[in-house]
């Protein structure tokens, strides 16, 4: 929204751009490695700080927008929370699987 | 609009054309649909939610099977549609700052590399979708999937019920992710038009903005399936 | 009706009826008040379109045998009453009528933010309701409104997925509507209309909407998950393939209970402001009757498992959402202790919306102590599948949302239509439909206790449970007169009820400053609120129209 300094944003966009390349070289290297019961939280935890990279910077939540949105962002993660962990209260403590 | 009821509405303000009558003033408009786009997102992260929380379950039940069947989908196909569409969300920001600082020309071509980026996404998808037809890897009648090993587990083999149950969340997923895509492309392809008429400009591109969001939300989804959908167990 | 008060009638002012005139006018119209009776009409229909099957519902139970209907036909009734009532006449109903006529006024702007959305909501809800006539006209569906895998994705011969796909339309329009309100209610308030300036029907609708929009996308996405599965015979819930049907009850009621509050959220917000208007007082504990909506809403999420107590789930999980679920009672008492609380002292005129809100105080709170029971794990395991269920939800859905419903249309009729109805007609309506009402469901709690199984059409080896059986059906033709009642008279008024005044109750609140009907963009001037919300003590008390029955 603010148009300070024309040319920040561009190094900005495309600083974040490579960063989201080299993560995606970086969770398919980390895939072909075997990490023992990490393998999942190592690509999750990738794919995590990617997409946090697009809603801050991309989406600009971090820079121009107002509490609100983040407050719709981290409402929404927190009710998708509480569809997987609630349904997993009956999944994890199913005494026969 | 009989102007008796007019009065007093909207004081001496000068009308962009782009105001809506309701609204007070274009900043109120702009914060309106930014906020209609975010929460229109939230519905959509509950809406794939449910997917992911079918995919959460019967991954831990299955997880050798899922393992397996992961492997059989083309690793290199998923990577490369994952670069393709982080370059998408590249000219989509480009779109937004063009627009905000009346670029009309970086506008268009960034408009128009998106779409392109967007069908290429498409296309290498439906060669991929190609490959698991001709392996007989669409559940249905004629699936099979017999003799795969578990990786990392040689000589046992994956119970195809349970690499069924993995093929059908694939399709699902990515093809109501496929699904978003399109839906996405006639957005831009509705913002090229516009922008091709010069409707956009610093003070109003909140179209490409909020239709930029979208785009965005699209991309991180695609974000998660990969490693879910094609990065199981790969190392092994 | 005596004095005939002069009321001055040079020409018409010009209102948001008169203002245009055609079916285009109306068809492509994105103003919200036009917008709210689209939806009167059309959710009325679907409400008779329920209502009929109830009839025949009951009407096969008058007897035990199951002489009326074949089985089949029994099991299209229960499930096409459910589905219709649900999706396409109370989840839209206080929302898409009230709410989209009142929540831009009572806010103090001319419109909702998404006009044209607006709209695009209503066609979306009559796509839907087309594809749900025409699949009952085409032979109906057999799921059940809950249409359970592997039952509706592997085995019924009915048409699930034109019934499937109708409910996704219909929930599409739904998050519409809700996506409107919660944009509208942050962004286009009046200046100094704060947040604890606000009605409370607005935050009842804003906590609405959030429901609307994080557990619609769900259910949309498992009715997707079960069209994929029948018609294109994926498998996801099939336990043939090692799925578990047991994964379709979680994501199906992860959206479904909280509609529940979807429903019932409204008809609070509509009781409330009845309560404050008809005792001439400020709501006692505004600021806990505001946020209990919005504990209401989140809560509602943590409770759906107790669906599923003897679906065969994780014992420990059950003791969670059973605990769970007593919580979600606590801000429901909250508001029942302070409307009760905003009565004591009340100056209490007893006009037709009062008389639908105390029906609501009282049915709601059975409504609300039986679910109770139900969150129960010993009791629920009794009681799972009997009627006591049938009457538990028909306490909150018919004696809470459908009195708030009515209450409500009676309250804010002469805002809608300019008009005043027959205020002896309506009391003796809302008598009729609180005694119908109890007759209908209180002896279905009897039956279930007793053990008659819900979605049974055959009751013939254990003919004992006639007697109650044709109390209820007796009960329900009084209903039946009553629902009929009000439509008869709010269409008489329409052309000979008396005019109303801008604000006939003295009523606080942004919706009473304009006149009656509104303007098309609500206010002549735009509103500045220098005031609390519920100025009760600086109103007078409400003019009475008619001479009042004796007391």
């Amino acid at each position: 929204m603010s148009e300070h300094s024309s040319s920040s944003p561009l190094k900005m966009y495309f600083a974040v751009f490579f960063a989201l390349l080299a993560g995606t070289g970086l969770t398919v290297f980390a895939a072909t490695l075997d990490l023992g019961p990490f393998n999942a939280p190592v690509a999750l935890t990738i794919a995590t700080v990617k997409a946090t990279l697009v809603a801050l910077f991309f989406m600009h939540v971090w820079h121009a927008s107002e509490k609100l949105t983040k407050l719709v962002v981290i409402g929404a993660l927190f009710f998708l929370l509480l569809l997987l962990g609630l349904t997993m209260t009956d999944y994890a403590t199913r005494p026969w699987s | 609009m009989p102007d008796s009821t007019a009065v007093g509405l909207h004081h001496e303000e000068q009308h962009h054309p782009e105001l809506l009558h309701h609204f007070a003033d274009p900043q109120q408009q702009r914060d309106a649909s930014s906020l209609g786009m975010w929460v229109f997102l939230a519905t959509e992260i509950m809406f794939f939610g449910g997917l992911f929380c079918a995919y959460l379950i019967y991954r831990r039940w299955y997880f050798g099977d899922f393992a397996a069947a992961s492997k059989s989908i083309d690793m290199a196909l998923g990577a490369t549609n994952t670069a393709v569409l982080i370059c998408s969300s590249l000219t989509v920001v480009l779109a937004v700052w063009a627009a905000q600082t009346a670029r009309r020309t970086l506008l268009l071509a960034s408009l128009a590399i998106t779409m392109l980026l967007g069908l290429t996404f498409l296309g290498i998808k439906g060669v991929e979708y190609k490959q698991k037809f001709d392996e007989h890897h669409v559940p249905g009648a004629s699936f099979s999937f017999d003799h795969e090993e578990i990786p990392g587990h040689p000589g046992q083999y994956a119970n195809p019920a349970h690499a069924q149950i993995f093929f059908s969340l694939y399709f699902v997923m990515t093809g109501l992710h496929a699904l978003h895509m399109i839906i996405g492309l006639g957005i831009f392809l509705w913002l090229f038009l516009a922008a091709w008429r010069g409707r956009f400009t610093p003070e109003y591109n909140t179209p490409i903005e909020i239709g930029g969001l979208y785009w965005h939300f699209v991309d991180i989804v695609w974000i998660y399936l990969f490693p879910l959908l094609y990065l199981i167990d790969r190392h092994a | 009706m005596s004095m005939e008060i002069a009321i001055p009638k040079p020409v018409e002012r010009e209102n948001y009826l008169n203002k245009e005139y055609g079916v285009w006018s109306w068809l492509l119209t994105t103003d919200h008040k036009r917008i709210a009776l689209l939806y009167l009409i059309s959710i009325t229909f679907f409400f008779f379109i329920g209502g009929f099957f109830a009839l025949l519902i009951r009407l096969e139970l008058l007897t035990p045998a199951g002489d009326l209907v074949q089985a089949d036909t029994y099991n299209k009734l229960f499930t096409q009453h459910g589905m219709v009532m649900i999706f396409f006449f109370l989840i839209p109903s206080i929302p898409a009528v009230l709410g989209n006529f009142l929540v831009p006024m009572m806010i103090g702007a001319k419109d909702l933010a998404f006009p044209r959305i607006n709209l695009l909501s209503w066609y979306l809800y009559i796509i839907g309701g087309v594809m749900m006539l025409h699949c009952m006209l085409i032979g109906g569906v057999d799921t059940g409104w809950t249409f359970y895998a592997p039952f509706s994705t592997n085995f019924t011969n009915s048409n699930f997925i034109e019934a499937g796909l109708a409910i996704f339309v219909a929930g599409f329009s739904s998050i519409l509507t809700g996506l409107n309100f919660v944009v509208t209610i942050h962004r286009m308030r009046a200046p100094g209309l704060t947040w604890s300036r606000l009605p409370l029907f607005i935050w009842a609708h804003y906590a609405t909407s959030i429901i609307q929009l994080l557990g619609t996308p769900v259910i949309a996405v498992t009715i997707v998950l079960v069209a994929a599965e029948r018609g294109l015979h994926l498998g996801i819930f099939d336990p043939k393939l090692g799925g578990d049907p047991l994964l379709f009850q979680h994501l199906f009621w992860f959206y479904s209970h909280p509609a529940v509050y979807i429903m019932i959220l409204p008809a609070m917000g509509v009781v409330t402001e009845i309560i404050a208007c008809f005792s001439r007082k400020r709501i006692f504990g505004y600021s806990f009757v505001a946020f209990s909506s919005i504990a209401i809403a989140v809560f509602g999420f943590l409770v759906w498992a107790h669906h599923m107590f003897v679906a065969g789930m994780s014992v420990y999980a059950a003791l969670v959402f059973s605990f769970l679920s007593y919580a979600v009672a606590l801000p429901s008492a909250i508001k029942v202790f302070n409307w009760t609380a905003t009565l004591y002292k009340g100056s209490i005129h007893y006009d037709a919306p009062m008389l639908y809100a105390f029906g609501f105080l009282g049915l709601f709170t059975i409504g609300g102590l039986t679910g109770l029971f139900l969150a129960a794990l010993g009791i629920d395991v009794h009681v799972t599948d009997t009627y006591f269920v049938v009457a538990h939800f028909h306490y909150i859905m018919v004696g809470g949302a459908v009195m708030g419903y009515l209450g409500g249309m009676h309250f804010w009729w002469p805002k809608i239509s300019g008009r005043l109805y027959p205020e002896g007609w309506a009391r003796l309506a809302a008598l009729i439909v609180f005694i119908g009402f109890n007759l209908t469901f209180f002896p279905q709690f009897l039956l279930g206790y007793l053990g008659m199984p819900r979605r049974y059409y055959d009751y013939s080896h254990m003919p004992e449970f006639q007697v109650l059986n044709v109390l209820s059906t007796a009960g329900a033709t009084v209903l039946g007169v009553g629902y009929l009642l009000p439509m008869v008279y709010f269409l008489w008024s329409m052309r000979y009820g008396k005019p109303a005044s801008d604000n006939p109750w003295n009523a606080a609140g942004l919706e009473w400053k304009t006149a009656s009907p509104p303007p098309t963009f609500n206010f002549d001037e735009e509103p500045i609120v220098t005031w609390e919300a519920y100025n009760y003590e600086e109103l007078d008390a409400p003019h009475k129209q008619e001479v009042p029955v004796a007391r």
